[in-house]
């Protein structure tokens, strides 16, 4: 199962990126366990300045802004 | 065109009479919506397109390393060129922290942020003409060169959270930019939602404020009691900037009813600068990080900034 981090402090924009990525895993069939990281030290560990970031497995592959539908449905896919 | 248009819908179509307060006021907040919410989607889409808009991460990347005024200098225009959102003040603050870039660059860098963004300057050419928008970005940069220069003279690193100095940074190799069109066209796309989404609140109560101020408020009023020979005009339009948060480009339309009704330049520049870069609820973000001793210090170095930039722009113009 993959595991999606969302990073942020807890912002607007954070809750619907969180929002988005769960959609897209509902609507491809694929469980995803996601987990809101809201602690800045290990927010900066991961590198990212600019919230709300997503991490897929451990790599960090968005940072700043929201992700579009089509981005997300990448990251839960495959 | 925002003219013409403005005209129709508020004199023809709802009727008002243009000699009329309430005419006047609707006729400008129709127009300043149409023109600022056409130009706002517009430059943010194309600065989209060019992937203008710069990460901070890149600017952490740039700066740190580098000698005391270069970081500075590298700081302030890329602080200029960054659309920030407040949320992200603090973790920016960690980073810059923790890469060794100097505090004073630090603060010249979220001086700089808040006040002057490509996409206000854009919309303050189309609104107050191109005069105007080159003092007020002049200003800005030279505060926030200054104002950080002046934090630093103070040590203020003594007043950052302990936690902050223990905080490791990742390196992490940043997902690369899809470049081609349609990748262009979407991120630009994202951004006009996002950043619009964001700022229209502000956007439409600065264009409400300054339609009441231009319907409302007489001329002879202003000329009595705001003009740039009054000394105390610059002082009372930073204070009352300090509890007004809005962002760059929320203020613009405010100051455009002040000019239009004869509000001297240099008092003009002072509130917009007070309202975009020194607010309470802004500072307070950043009460995470520092203690409320630097926090007063920012507050008074950009206080008293704003009002040396409003008395001389008063004393010159």
């Amino acid at each position: 199962m993959k595991q999606i981090k969302i990073l942020g402090s807890g912002c607007r924009n954070c809750e619907i990126t969180a929002n988005v990525i769960a959609q897209a895993a509902k609507d491809a069939g694929v469980d995803v366990e996601i987990e809101k990281i809201t602690d800045i030290a290990e927010i900066m560990a991961y590198g990212v300045m600019s919230t709300p970031g997503v991490v897929v497995d451990g790599k960090v592959v968005h940072a700043g802004g929201l992700p579009g539908p089509d981005q997300a449905r990448a990251w839960v896919r495959d | 065109m925002f003219d013409a248009f403005s005209n129709a819908l508020a004199f023809s179509l709802l009727g008002l009479d243009p000699a009329s307060r309430t005419g006047a006021a609707v006729q400008f907040f129709i127009m300043d919506v149409a023109k600022i919410f056409a130009l706002l989607v517009v430059v943010i889409y194309v600065m989209g397109l060019l992937r203008a808009l710069v990460a901070p991460e890149k600017v952490r990347a740039f700066v740190r390393g580098r000698p005391d005024w270069q970081a500075r200098g590298l700081a302030v225009s890329l602080g200029a060129v960054t659309p920030f959102c407040s949320c992200s003040s603090v973790p920016l603050f960690i980073g810059f922290v923790e890469a060794g870039i100097p505090l004073g660059v630090t603060f010249s860098f979220l001086i700089a942020s808040p006040m002057i963004n490509e996409v206000a300057a854009v919309i303050l050419v189309g609104v107050l003409g191109w005069k105007l928008a080159v003092l007020y970005i002049l200003a800005g940069l030279v505060v926030a060169w200054f104002g950080g220069l002046v934090m630093q003279r103070f040590r203020p690193e003594r007043w950052v959270e302990d936690y902050v100095w223990k905080i490791q940074m990742g390196e992490t190799v940043l997902p690369e930019p899809d470049t081609s069109f349609t990748g262009r066209h979407r991120f630009a796309l994202t951004e006009v939602r996002e950043i619009v989404g964001r700022i229209w609140k502000w956007v439409l109560i600065g264009i409400g404020v300054g339609a009441l101020f231009h319907g409302f408020v007489p001329a002879g009023w202003v000329s009595e009691y705001l003009g740039g020979d009054k000394w105390y005009t610059v002082p009372a339009a930073v204070v009352l900037g300090i509890p007004l948060y809005s962002n760059a480009t929320g203020v613009i339309p405010i100051a455009e009813a002040m000019l239009g009704k004869g509000v001297a330049v240099g008092t003009t520049l002072a509130l917009m600068m007070s309202v975009a870069a020194l607010s309470l609820p802004e500072l307070l973000i950043l009460r995470k990080v520092i203690k409320w001793q630097a926090l007063a210090l920012l507050a008074a170095v950009l206080a008293i900034a704003f009002t040396l930039v409003g008395w001389g722009f008063n004393a010159i113009v």
